[in-house]
């Protein structure tokens, strides 16, 4: 059974069809990658995934389950959990904090339990700081924890927003164009810190790019879109020499 | 001690009282409320008719007072809570005024416009210490909790918050529910102060009073809370010498102050040991430089 399954979804905005009848299935353990001009409909794809729309058409299965149409903290507490193209950090919370406020499976204590602390509080707060201490290590952030996360540089920014997302323990794990805005060195690196997560993690990725070379060494399976629709699927050399997808980056030899 | 002086404390403890619940609300939370007013005429017009009606004992009266305000923001956090944008502050901006209005009309429980008069003075100060201590206490153990981060998060960006897995609209509501509890204790303790209520004294201006009150400590700060309350409640009593001019004093202190730190007073900054300790390390590690901190 597939982790994720979009079935015959389709998007529409008024009159304009942002993703039409799109279909993908994500095996467990699997990276996978979207990749398409500007417009293509692949933040959509996202913003579907996640609840932040409901789609026109079509189901999302999530471990077999209908998500389609949930609330989105209902779908992120499943275990789907995603990046920003524009990073989203809360920017007046210490880095620590933006970690600690998604690392929900380490605490259970209740809301009157908020106003007057009991044991159990202190003991769960204590785990939940231990955790993400850990992850802004693994991020390489643990030096700059008590900072807060508006005035970290750009590149540090992502991490943050990843090891945030780290946080929620997800299965799935979207990332939204993760290397927009990176110069090649800092590419390189947040490509390998992407291999390195998804094996330690056991996670399974499915991340978004613009630049097709960026996504070439990293995914498994690739799928192109163009105006929402979907052009070509398959391993990156087979998408690398589909004339449809050359045509689409590149234009038409007549055009 | 002076009975003037002992009136001034036990006001910017009830103010205190209600702005803390609407600094958990607007402040942390980051949703305005533009009619605490409204939940402290709830709680007064309970506690006092339960007073002086029913013969309820005081602890008992304000109790069923900061529940039913409590309850009331149910009623309008339920429709206007999920929605995005500013539907919610324009709901509590009706809301007051609504409730001014039914106060006024249904004159056989609560006096019309004429008011309740010779209310027994229950709020003593010692009482009105205690209760803006404890509520104090208790937001801010709410806060620095992992439900406090999420009404933060919140705060700060709501649509990251509900992608990382926070009940928004739930954590909305339940900050709006402790701000309504606040807000009906702190008028259960006024009317049981003054000794007289009318529903003029829970109008627009009230709210703004107290919601100016957040806005001038500081959103994000418990701390400039605190000390706004007590600062904004005093000044016009310290300011009694130059009469008529007061109130004018009052305003421009008040834009001044957003004009030079739109981030209130204290910003995010909040008093607690470890911050006292690098504030002093700040102020005393650099002798030398005296002169030129002056500027910062």
């Amino acid at each position: 059974m597939a982790l994720l399954e979009l079935n015959h979804v389709t998007k529409k905005f008024g009159g304009v069809v942002a993703v039409d009848d799109f279909s993908h299935h994500l095996e467990d353990g699997g990276l996978y990658a979207i990749i398409g001009p500007n417009g293509a409909g692949k933040t959509t794809i996202f913003n579907l995934i996640t609840g932040i729309y409901s789609p026109t058409d079509g189901a999302i299965l999530f471990n077999g389950e209908a998500i389609t149409g949930l609330k989105p903290h209902k779908i992120a507490q499943k275990g789907i959990a995603r990046t920003f193209q524009n990073i989203r950090l809360f920017p007046l919370l210490t880095v620590l904090d933006n970690v600690r406020t998604a690392c929900h499976r380490y605490a259970s204590y209740t809301i009157p339990e908020g106003f007057i602390p009991s044991p159990r509080r202190f003991r769960e707060e204590k785990a939940i700081t231990e955790r993400a201490h850990r992850l802004l290590e693994m991020v390489n952030l643990e030096g700059r924890a008590e900072e807060k996360s508006k005035n970290l540089p750009y590149g540090h920014q992502r991490r943050l927003e990843i090891a945030r997302a780290l946080a929620q323990e997800p299965k799935l794990l979207l990332l939204d164009e993760p290397a927009a805005g990176m110069n090649p060195d800092e590419t390189q690196n947040l490509m390998d810190f992407i291999e390195k997560i998804h094996a330690d993690f056991h996670l399974t990725i499915l991340l978004i790019e613009h630049h097709m070379e960026v996504v070439m060494g990293l995914a498994d399976n690739i799928v192109v879109l163009d105006f929402g629709r979907t052009i070509a699927r398959g391993t990156p050399e087979e998408v690398q020499a589909d004339p449809v997808v050359i045509k689409a980056y590149l234009g038409s030899e007549e055009g | 001690m002076n009975e003037y002086y002992a009136g001034i404390i036990i006001l910017a403890c009830i103010n205190l009282t209600a702005v803390l619940g609407l600094s958990l609300l607007t402040g942390f939370t980051g949703q305005f409320n533009f009619g605490q007013a409204g939940f402290l005429a709830i709680g007064a017009y309970t506690t006092t008719i339960l007073t002086t009606q029913y013969h309820t004992p005081f602890i008992p009266a304000l109790l069923a007072g900061m529940l039913l305000s409590g309850l009331t923001s149910f009623v309008i956090g339920y429709p206007t809570l999920r929605l995005k944008g500013d539907y919610f502050a324009i709901a509590t901006l009706g809301f007051a005024e609504v409730v001014r209005l039914l106060i006024e009309n249904l004159e056989k429980l609560t006096g019309g416009s004429r008011g309740i008069p010779s209310i027994p003075h229950y709020t003593t100060l010692p009482f009105a210490i205690c209760a803006a201590a404890l509520s104090l206490v208790v937001v801010a153990f709410y806060i620095s909790s992992r439900h406090g981060r999420s009404c933060i998060a919140i705060r700060e960006d709501e649509l990251a918050a509900e992608s990382i897995g926070i009940d928004t609209f739930w954590y909305k509501q339940v900050s709006f529910f402790m701000c309504a509890v606040l807000g009906g204790l702190a008028g259960g303790m006024l009317a049981h102060y003054v000794g007289f209520i009318q529903p003029s004294m829970f109008g627009m201006i009230k709210s703004t009073e107290l919601i100016v009150m957040v806005i001038f400590g500081g959103m994000q700060s418990l701390t400039g809370a605190v000390f706004a309350s007590l600062l904004l409640t005093s000044l016009p009593e310290i300011l009694r010498a130059a009469m008529a001019w007061r109130l004018v004093v009052y305003g421009a202190v008040v834009v001044l102050i957003m004009a030079v730190r739109p981030e209130g007073l204290f910003g995010t900054w909040e008093l607690t040991p470890k911050n006292i300790q690098s504030l002093w390390r700040k102020i005393f590690s650099r002798p030398k430089s005296k002169l030129s901190e002056g500027g910062a």
